[in-house]
């Protein structure tokens, strides 16, 4: 298990390192993500521990968002002033966002003779 | 007694623990409430749990640093967590292969869409321009929306907030347009969820489906991709 979780924050790691490095505007969690993918697929195959951990944290990831969603309160007079035209920006252009991106994966699915229920 | 009591207090609250215990047991009681209520996306464990948090925090007075200092803990887990999310993508990757042209022009429009239209409702909406430029990348991965609003002039602190509603908002109405236009494919049913919500959309199409959480997992990583390309460009084009 712990080296299991050293593989995880090693490959963190090595993403920000790569993001100070080259200056990308990326997160370096999402570079370590690649870099841990790849290392996957170079493996050929996922070892227990690592699917362990990974899973479990998977499994809970709403609640690693719950301390930055707290941080709310610190804006909560700038929201009061302009809640309406936050509100209706975040809520239509949800709805827009999921209905545009879905609809279009779905056509281009069927473009290139994948079958939608893939 | 009442001077114990505030003893006790001020003791607990100087240490993180209170604070890290607060935050797994507002977690709990959202997750519960979810679960009572038959898993209703409408429901959000993250929102019932914020919701509780800032109650508890205005009521006592305590300031949000404070706060943060014991919830860092559980924040600093993202990271790991976002590498982790290699897994799920590891074991969907011949469905990433066979629908990979598919994936790149959805995430593309995609990026626009949820930049452009959250720009235009707020431009209707007369916001000021502080909070127009904090919005945009309301869809991406709170880092790096937070690099994108700094380097327009927005408040990457406010860009946090809005980040972190729109992926509440997305987990919660995202299941019910789709459903209400029948889409029944996993993957694409992800990987909107996850261009319009990230990481919080991705946590709750993991608990729905491991395809559908493979490709919001990765639909959240291009869009931060993509929208940290995308919208300085197309910000210099219109203004």
């Amino acid at each position: 298990m712990i080296g299991a979780i050293t593989l995880l924050l090693g490959c963190h790691l090595l993403g920000e390192l790569f993001i100070a490095a080259t200056g990308l505007p990326l997160p370096g969690p999402v570079v370590g993500m690649v870099i841990l993918f790849t290392g996957l697929m170079t493996r050929g195959g996922v070892p227990d521990s690592v699917a362990q951990v990974s899973d479990t944290l998977l499994r809970n990831l709403s609640l690693l968002f719950v301390p930055a969603g707290v941080g709310v309160m610190l804006h909560l007079s700038l929201i009061e002033k302009e809640w309406l035209g936050v509100t209706a920006a975040l809520i239509g252009s949800s709805a827009i966002t999921v209905i545009f991106t879905a609809l279009l994966m779905v056509g281009l699915k069927k473009l290139s003779h994948l079958g939608a229920n893939d | 007694m009442d001077g114990g009591f505030s003893d006790i207090w001020v003791y607990l609250s100087a240490s993180p623990l209170l604070h890290l215990f607060l935050t797994l047991l507002a977690y709990l009681g959202g997750q519960k409430l979810y679960e009572r209520l038959g898993m209703h996306p409408m429901v959000n464990p993250v929102l019932i749990a914020v919701i509780a948090l800032v109650l508890i925090l205005t009521v006592t007075r305590t300031p949000y640093l404070v706060y943060f200092e014991g919830a860092q803990f559980v924040h600093f887990l993202l990271g790991p967590a976002t590498v982790a999310l290699a897994l799920p993508l590891y074991r969907q990757v011949a469905r990433v292969r066979k629908s990979l042209l598919p994936i790149l022009v959805s995430v593309i429009f995609g990026s626009i869409v949820a930049t452009g239209s959250a720009l235009a409702i707020a431009w209707l909406f007369d916001v000021s321009e502080a909070t127009l430029i904090s919005i945009a990348p309301k869809s991406v991965t709170t880092p790096v929306a937070m690099g994108i609003s700094e380097k327009l002039g927005g408040l990457p602190s406010l860009t946090a907030v809005f980040v972190i509603l729109t992926g509440i908002m997305g987990a919660m109405i995202g299941p019910l347009v789709l459903n209400i236009l029948r889409i029944k494919d996993w993957s694409a049913r992800g990987f909107a969820i996850g261009v319009a919500a990230h990481g919080i959309g991705t946590a709750r199409a993991m608990q729905v489906s491991e395809v559908a959480g493979a490709f919001s997992g990765l639909a959240m990583g291009l869009n931060a991709l993509a929208t940290a390309i995308l919208l300085p460009l197309l910000w210099n084009l219109i203004f």
